[in-house]
């Protein structure tokens, strides 16, 4: 039995990661390298305003000023940032004017990666904004959603078309020196997707941004701003995969929310980056900030994230609950197997009256994987009957894996309720008999048990996506029993 | 239906079972008795396939098959059950999707199309009222916070799902109070048929009142001592295990 249990990890182990293909698409590129040039390269490709270059160069300059944190529970080799490429774009033949003019090899990737950029495809019912490498290629009903005055487009769009916004949210909750990839992001950032949803405005369908690494030696930069306006709603996915590659890449994205008074945005990350091989060579370094603000009173944001994916992932999606009643809330399932790294959590900054935020992350460590738990909870002076409820429970595959939890709880208002609940199990080997004796092999017993340990997580993710991220879950772990 | 030649298993270097002989045929329901420690669930779980345990010798036929060859997995989709003393709980997994998950392996096993959810529902409603269990119940996670009553309910609720041919039920009177282990009983009887067998472990008489057994084996040190019918279990019930430990012990000596 025992032999067969390692057969079948094994087997899983070995199998392949899906979406590790390479498009074979010309691309523009930047020269390797990181430099004043490199920024005005950027800004000049995207044919940008003065101030936008303004923007980049004093993030950039402000970088130079900082050194790489250090505090995190991963490790890594130092990171040579004059071996990457900054800007890569693939090269169409001619510049679409509709999603028809698409290449056809983009199309392809995309679709390969059951991505449709074709609106009458519409079951799914979720509009689309494809970003490979540095470029936004397409992003679907765009019209439509205009139609009630949601904006939805890439973030190059968005710098021409309207600027006000930009100039005005861009950096506003997540500032260009707030850490050393921010300022780098801010530099040299060159697409992602921007929302706009007006006041009163309930998104009539779901956005999301697909990201997709393509190049060799690339990073991706990318750069997400979402503003919800008095008492807006809207849901957004984000997904992400990229090829197989035996260096490591370095994806450093910036995400930021603004939800004005009542309004409320979900954001749902389903993270599959290549996680590197068996032996722990190659993958993608997921080095990422996300912040939101509840701006007005009772405004909601939730975060939702599925990570399976990069062999280091290190982030913190967060919520600045500024308005008063208003709620923060972090759901999080993340996968570590082999030899990934993951330190992960969220910050919840209580600062308005009677603001709530809800803590829910479930680690599940296989493989020699170390995975990490790390959070802040923070109640100001001022924010009187803060309540708080977190809960940490981490699941352990194998005896040669970690998991960790670094909670902190600053609390200066002492109307203040703070809750915070951990566990760390492993799955028995009783759990895996009981499944075998019912007919359910060992492989589906682990998917079951895994997906039972997600599941509070899991039900936050809207539908289509919920799938997908279970058969993710089942694929990253099944057989790590042995 | 299963015949059990010589067998012998061991748990890391201890000898438990030293050559158990027992043939099982359609329709008969068997009873294992035996003091404590006596190897009654190691046999449960060794014909179930747990991996804790290592046969050393002899053999057993199920259905026709090498049942030793075969994987925990594949020994239940040819029809084996195990109504376990301690069922494990699974969080987050609701009983009805984990029973589903198990017919329907077992359909595919047999080439069978999966059960849709409508007829998943109807066979589940009828089987409910076998063991009188709640719906509430099984919309709750596998075991989790459940009485001890209901967690060997539930197991005679997933025999009955499962149809097997041949259901061990381990123990599955212990921590019963009487009502509990009515209920338990008649599930049990209910399913009883021609082409069917159990074979019933238990250290107390009593589960044998309501489950009456063709036949009773006394299992003690790894062996099966004395076989009978129920008379044997009235005898045991009144003299206590000791007089057979007696006789045994003598004979060995």
């Amino acid at each position: 039995m025992q032999e067969e249990n390692d057969d079948i990890l094994e087997q899983i182990t070995s199998s392949e990661y899906k979406y590790g293909f390479v498009t074979d698409i010309e691309a523009d590129e930047a020269p390797k390298g990181l430099s004043e040039d490199t920024v005005r390269f950027i800004s000049a490709k995207k044919n940008e305003p003065a101030w936008m270059l303004e923007y980049r160069l004093k993030a950039y300059r402000h970088w130079l000023t900082m050194e790489e944190p250090q505090w995190s529970n991963v490790e890594f080799p130092s990171i040579n940032y004059q071996d990457i490429i900054y800007y890569s774009a693939p090269k169409q033949k001619i510049a679409p004017d509709s999603l028809d003019d698409i290449d056809p090899e983009l199309r392809k990737t995309f679709e390969k990666l059951g991505i449709s950029l074709n609106e009458q495809k519409r079951l799914t019912g979720v509009a689309v904004d494809a970003v490979i490498d540095s470029v936004s290629v397409a992003t679907t009903f765009k019209e439509e959603l205009s139609k009630v005055g949601v904006i939805f487009c890439s973030m190059s769009e968005a710098i021409q078309e309207h600027p006000e916004l930009i100039k005005k949210y861009l950096g506003s909750v997540v500032p260009a020196t707030d850490n050393y990839f921010t300022a780098l992001n801010s530099a040299v950032f060159s697409d992602g997707s921007f929302c706009f949803i007006p006041k009163g405005v309930r998104c009539p369908m779901e956005l999301s941004t697909y990201f997709r690494i393509n190049a060799a030696n690339t990073g991706q930069f990318e750069r997400t701003l979402i503003v919800a306006e008095d008492e807006a709603y809207v849901s957004y996915l984000e997904g992400c995969t990229a090829p197989m590659r035996d260096e490591n890449q370095l994806h450093a994205a910036v995400v930021e929310i603004v939800a004005m008074e009542r309004a409320e945005v979900k954001y749902s990350t389903v993270q599959n980056w290549y996680p590197g091989d068996k032996e722990g060579k190659g993958g993608i370094y997921n080095f990422v900030t996300k912040r939101g603000i509840c701006a007005g009173a009772h405004a909601k944001i939730s975060w939702t994230q599925v990570e399976t994916g990069s062999s280091i992932t290190w982030k913190y999606p967060s919520v600045i609950l500024k308005g008063d009643n208003s709620i923060g809330e972090f759901y999080s399932v993340a996968v570590t197997n082999n030899f990934q790294q993951a330190d992960t959590g969220t910050k919840m900054i209580h600062l308005g009256k009677n603001t709530k935020s809800r803590i829910v992350s479930k680690g599940i460590s296989a493989g020699k994987s170390q995975n990490s738990y790390r959070g802040l909870v923070s109640v100001s002076k001022k924010a009187s009957n803060a309540r708080n409820y977190s809960q940490c429970d981490s699941l352990l595959l194998g005896d040669k894996c970690g998991a960790h939890t670094f909670p902190y709880i600053e609390v200066k208002n002492n109307t203040a309720i703070v809750e915070h609940e951990a566990t760390t199990s492993k799955i028995g080997e009783d759990q895996i008999f009981y499944c075998n004796q019912r007919g359910i092999d060992t492989e589906t017993a682990v998917a079951l048990i895994i997906n039972g340990f997600a599941k509070e997580v899991m039900n936050q993710l809207p539908m289509e996506f919920a799938v997908e991220a279970q058969k993710l879950l089942a694929i990253s772990l099944e057989g790590s029993v042995g | 239906m299963l015949k059990i030649n010589h067998l012998q298993a061991r748990i890391e270097e201890k000898e438990i079972l030293k050559g158990i002989n027992l043939d099982i045929k359609p329709g008969e329901i068997h009873a294992i008795m035996g003091p404590n420690g006596s190897g009654k669930s190691t046999l449960a779980s060794v014909l179930a396939g747990r991996s804790d345990y290592e046969v050393t010798g002899g053999s057993v036929e199920f259905m026709g098959k090498d049942l030793l060859e075969l994987s925990p997995e594949d020994r239940a989709k040819e029809g084996l059950f195990l109504a376990f003393q301690y069922p494990v709980e699974i969080p987050g997994v609701s009983t009805t999707n984990f029973i589903k998950s198990a017919v329907n392996e077992k359909r595919k096993y047999l080439g069978q199309e999966p059960l849709d959810a409508a007829q998943f529902l109807r066979t589940m409603k009828e089987k409910m009222k076998l063991v009188e269990i709640d719906q509430s119940l099984l919309s709750r996670s596998l075991n989790e916070g459940f009485s001890g009553g209901e967690k060997k309910r539930n197991e005679i609720f997933q025999m009955a799902m499962l149809e097997p041919k041949l259901a061990i039920l381990d123990e599955t009177d212990s921590g019963l109070d009487i009502d509990a282990l009515r209920i338990v009983a008649n599930g049990v009887n209910q399913l009883r048929n021609k082409d069917n067998a159990f074979l019933v472990v238990t250290h107390y008489q009593r589960l044998l009142d309501y489950i009456v057994p063709d036949f009773v084996h006394v299992l003690y040190k790894g062996r099966i001592v004395r076989s009978g019918t129920k008379e044997l279990a009235k005898e045991l019930e009144e003299k206590g295990y000791d007089f057979i430990k007696a006789e045994v012990d003598q004979e060995l000596a």
